[in-house]
């Protein structure tokens, strides 16, 4: 078929369409790499997490963001591989607050089904404790930055109606959040506020007024991660 | 207090800054140092109206104000100090220069005095390895520093004096850019080569040789020459060149990497004070070569003070037609070059971060592939490359390939500048052929005391002084030309702290094994360093910075652990006389003073030390 490239991974021979990037044609391929930035409903991925690291041809690189090419020998599933997945979700755990218990966002929440994925206990890194403020400011929107993992899925896909950013990166390294602008907090549509909410992975932008809204055993992950 | 502008004030003077440029956020990080400048920060009233001017919400100016180190949203001072607090810097006496600003300033580092005269704040390298320790004051450069001339510079900001009357230039030497720049950073150069630093240079040869030849056949000249990018990377130069030639694109740029932003590495700052004009042929060579019109020469902020100097250069070639339309009567050769400026961004060298800082942005390293020749500035095929790879180029183009061919080594051909600081008699930069043993080098470098060396800066290697017979070319010790000396005196964790914090601090952040993995890192080693450690922290240790290594994004991720590595692999010994001797009862690592630092201070009590 025109377009359409052979591959292999873990020596299962796939097929997909050329340009497809790595991630989306594993999945069709029925193999599921781990993600967490990623969104299939932001464009632009960024490879941010790394969570998607795989071996491409011997080399590492994001699944998110490669794409697949004739011939390439991927390995997803090596114990090195799957050890350096779990270290970064435990980074995540150590360099933010997360109390899943107390969090809204429990049991939908995609990096509380990572952990429970690496059956994580307890992480190999010293917790760093952050102080992170928590933003009340925005009118439909609070925001836990204790919980933000830094994806930027908001950032990529959360625009005005005129094309402006609504979300932005501020800062740099550990010092590092995601900020909302002080005006269009104040405006923006509750679709748009929604929407933010829905792409967030983790608990980090709610919707005000909206939290515990489910019993525990229906909430997204309840049954397996 | 200093007078702080009005809302008003502040509004109407925005708005005549604004008025100068156009409605183009590449033109942000210009209007963001005319504010820094005017204001000594960027004050909150000016932002809705620099969004407005360029299109964009507020909260996206802010991303590019709060990415980089030298923009601020809070007042830092009239007088702006930023001391340099890299390890050369440490090594020559940082601790004394900082109390002696402290003291003389009556306030401490990271805040202004309380006139809102003086500021104090701290920095990595600013390119004068080889004078400290120094410090930026308003944007100048002031080397070799002593609690002295602390005093006496702290006087003179009292006083109102400017920051040239602080630093003692006269008349004559305002009036000419090139001694002033001379002046203000002293070259330094102990050893003159074949190639760059011991050789004349006339303005317009190598424009005019190139003319000679047809673009296709500067790629072939370059290709024979088997010059490879002197950035760091070692990419072949005329392979990049022939990708941006044969990417489509209506419009080609050709960008200059003067970041220069590894510690211990400042032949950047020599060869654009002493040659500027040759680094812009090479460029116009690479213009005429792969079609561009436009060039930028992306300058770190810690070298602003070169500016009038470059500014002048590119005038002179505009007079003599080396640039602009028809250049030297060639029709359809048409290339000029800007100067554009950084804020302070370690990782804006990244040449795909580079090209985000200059449309404007945070410099975020740009995922990988597309690579740059093919979609770079304005997503328009872009070639990025070193200032000493072009001034490379010129001479290239001027006397030949094979010439150059016949110096260095198989893989590493030609020559290198090296920037030579740390424990050692003679610092600068020396030109050296590629190939030289770490033997010969440490003794032209005068250093006869050394225990180890660090080879291409903190993303670079640790080795030993008694590596003798190892090499510096592409095959065995590759470097961007950083080279640190350690006496025997130094401790190697001390100096492993130093670099794993700088590279935490100038992590960008966008992906989390560099972002949380640095500080992590960075703690174990206090931890260690403190006898707060065990053995299998040391194994830890070379275990995370592994897995740092292996899945961060961009190179500054990937090679930030290697100074942890390879100082552990050399210098085991040392870390392990740090590590405590008996297992307590206690929590091993817990640092109990810190974790009661806060109730501290709320009840005033000190703890006692059991
Ligand atoms: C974190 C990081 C910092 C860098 N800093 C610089 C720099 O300051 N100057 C430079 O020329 N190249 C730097 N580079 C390398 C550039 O990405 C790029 O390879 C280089 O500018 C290409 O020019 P060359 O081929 O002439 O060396 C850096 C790379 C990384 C990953
Ligand atoms: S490794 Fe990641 S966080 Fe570090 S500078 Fe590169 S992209 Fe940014």
């Amino acid at each position: 078929m025109p377009g359409q490239v052979t591959f292999t991974i873990d020596g299962k021979e796939c097929k997909a369409q050329e340009g497809q990037t790595i991630v989306e044609a594993a999945r069709a391929n029925g193999i599921y790499v781990p993600t967490l930035c990623y969104s299939k409903y932001v464009e632009n991925p960024v490879g941010a997490c790394r969570s998607c690291t795989v071996k491409i041809n011997g080399n590492n690189g994001a699944a998110c963001i490669n794409r697949v090419q004739e011939g390439m020998n991927i390995q997803v599933y090596t114990r090195q591989l799957e050890d350096m997945r779990k270290a970064i979700i435990e980074a995540l755990f150590v360099e933010g607050n997360h109390f899943c218990p107390a969090c809204e966002k429990s049991g939908d929440c995609e990096l509380q089904a990572a952990a429970y994925r690496y059956r994580i206990m307890a992480p190999r890194f010293p917790y760093r404790f952050p102080s992170r403020h928590i933003d009340f400011s925005p009118k439909h929107l609070v925001l836990e930055h204790s919980r933000c993992i830094l994806c930027q899925r908001c950032v990529r896909k959360i625009r005005t109606e005129d094309g402006k950013k609504v979300f932005a990166y501020h800062h740099r390294g550990a010092k590092g959040t995601v900020e909302i602008d002080p005006e269009i907090a104040r405006t923006m549509p509750e679709e748009l506020a929604r929407e933010a909410a829905d792409i967030c992975p983790v608990g980090c932008i709610n919707f005000k007024g909206k939290g515990f809204d489910r019993p525990i055993g229906t909430r997204k992950y309840d049954k397996e991660p | 207090m200093a007078k702080v502008a009005g809302d008003d004030a502040v509004k109407a003077e925005t708005a005549s800054i604004l008025a100068g440029y156009p409605a183009d956020r590449s033109e942000l990080i210009n209007i963001l140092w005319e504010l820094q400048d005017r204001f000594h920060h960027i004050p909150k009233a000016a932002i809705p109206l620099a969004a407005q001017k360029m299109g964009i919400s507020q909260v996206d100016v802010m991303e590019t104000i709060t990415f980089y180190h030298f923009f601020t949203t809070a007042h830092t001072g009239e007088y702006t100090v930023y001391l340099n607090n890299s390890i050369t810097s440490r090594m020559a006496g940082f601790q004394k220069i900082r109390d002696a600003f402290e003291k003389e300033a009556g306030c401490s580092f990271g805040e202004t005095d309380k006139d809102g005269r003086i500021g104090l704040f701290e920095t990595s390298c600013i390119g004068m390895c080889d004078q400290e320790p120094s410090a930026l004051i308003n944007g100048m450069p002031f080397g070799s520093l002593t609690p002295f001339s602390v005093e006496r510079l702290v006087k003179g900001m009292r006083e109102g004096k400017s920051v040239l009357e602080l630093m003692g230039v006269g008349q004559d030497l305002s009036s000419d850019p090139h001694k002033l720049a001379r002046f203000i950073a002293p070259p330094n150069i102990r050893r003159k080569g074949p190639v760059l630093l011991g050789v004349g240079y006339n303005m317009g040869e190598s424009i005019r040789s190139a003319l000679k030849h047809k673009p296709g056949e500067i790629i072939d000249l370059i290709k024979n020459s088997n010059l490879r990018g002197m950035g760091g990377a070692g990419f072949p130069t005329a392979l990049k060149w022939q990708f941006c030639a044969s990417a489509k694109g209506d419009e080609k740029y050709i960008v200059c990497n003067a970041d220069e932003g590894e510690p211990g590495t400042f032949k950047d700052r020599v060869l654009l004070t002493e040659w500027p004009a040759r680094v812009f042929e090479g460029m116009a060579a690479a213009a005429y070569a792969v079609g561009a019109r436009q060039g930028y020469l992306y300058l770190r902020a810690e070298y602003r003070y070169l500016t009038p100097h470059l500014q002048r250069t590119l005038d002179e070639l505009r007079k003599e037609n080396l640039l602009g339309n028809s250049i030297l009567g060639k029709s359809g050769f048409d290339f000029d070059i800007s100067i554009r400026l950084g804020a302070g961004a370690y990782v804006c060298g990244e040449e795909s971060a580079l090209l985000e800082s200059l449309e404007g942005k945070r410099g975020e390293p740009r995922n990988r592939p597309p690579f740059p020749v093919v979609v770079g500035f304005r997503g328009k095929p872009t070639v990025v490359n070193n200032v000493e790879t072009f001034s490379l180029v010129a001479q290239i183009i001027k006397y030949g390939g094979t010439w150059f061919n016949t110096l260095g080594t198989a893989k590493s051909v030609g020559t290198k500048i090296l920037s030579v600081s740390g424990d050692c008699g003679r610092p600068g930069v020396y030109e050296v052929e590629w190939g030289r043993k770490v033997e010969d080098l440490l003794k032209m470098f005068d250093a006869g005391n050394a225990k180890a060396l660090q080879i291409g800066g903190p993303s670079g290697k640790t080795i030993s002084a008694r590596e003798t017979a190892r090499k510096v070319c592409f095959e065995d010790l590759a470097t961007g030309g950083s080279m640190i000396v350690f006496g025997q005196e130094r401790s190697m964790p001390d100096v492993a702290q130093n670099f794993i914090d700088f590279f935490a601090e100038e992590s960008c952040g966008a992906c989390v094994p560099c972002r949380a993995g640095n500080p992590i890192l960075s703690d174990l080693l206090k931890t260690i360093r403190e006898g707060r450690g065990l053995p299998e922290h040391i194994d830890q240790m070379v275990e995370w910075a592994n897995m740092i290594k292996a899945s961060s994004r961009c190179g500054l991720g990937q090679s930030s652990p290697n100074s942890i590595l390879t100082s552990i692999e050399k210098f085991k010994d040392e870390y392990m006389d740090r590590i405590k001797k008996e297992r307590g009862a206690l929590i091993y690592d817990f640092d109990i003073k810190a974790a009661m630092k806060e109730s501290c201070e709320v009840t005033g009590r000190t703890p006692s030390s059991h």
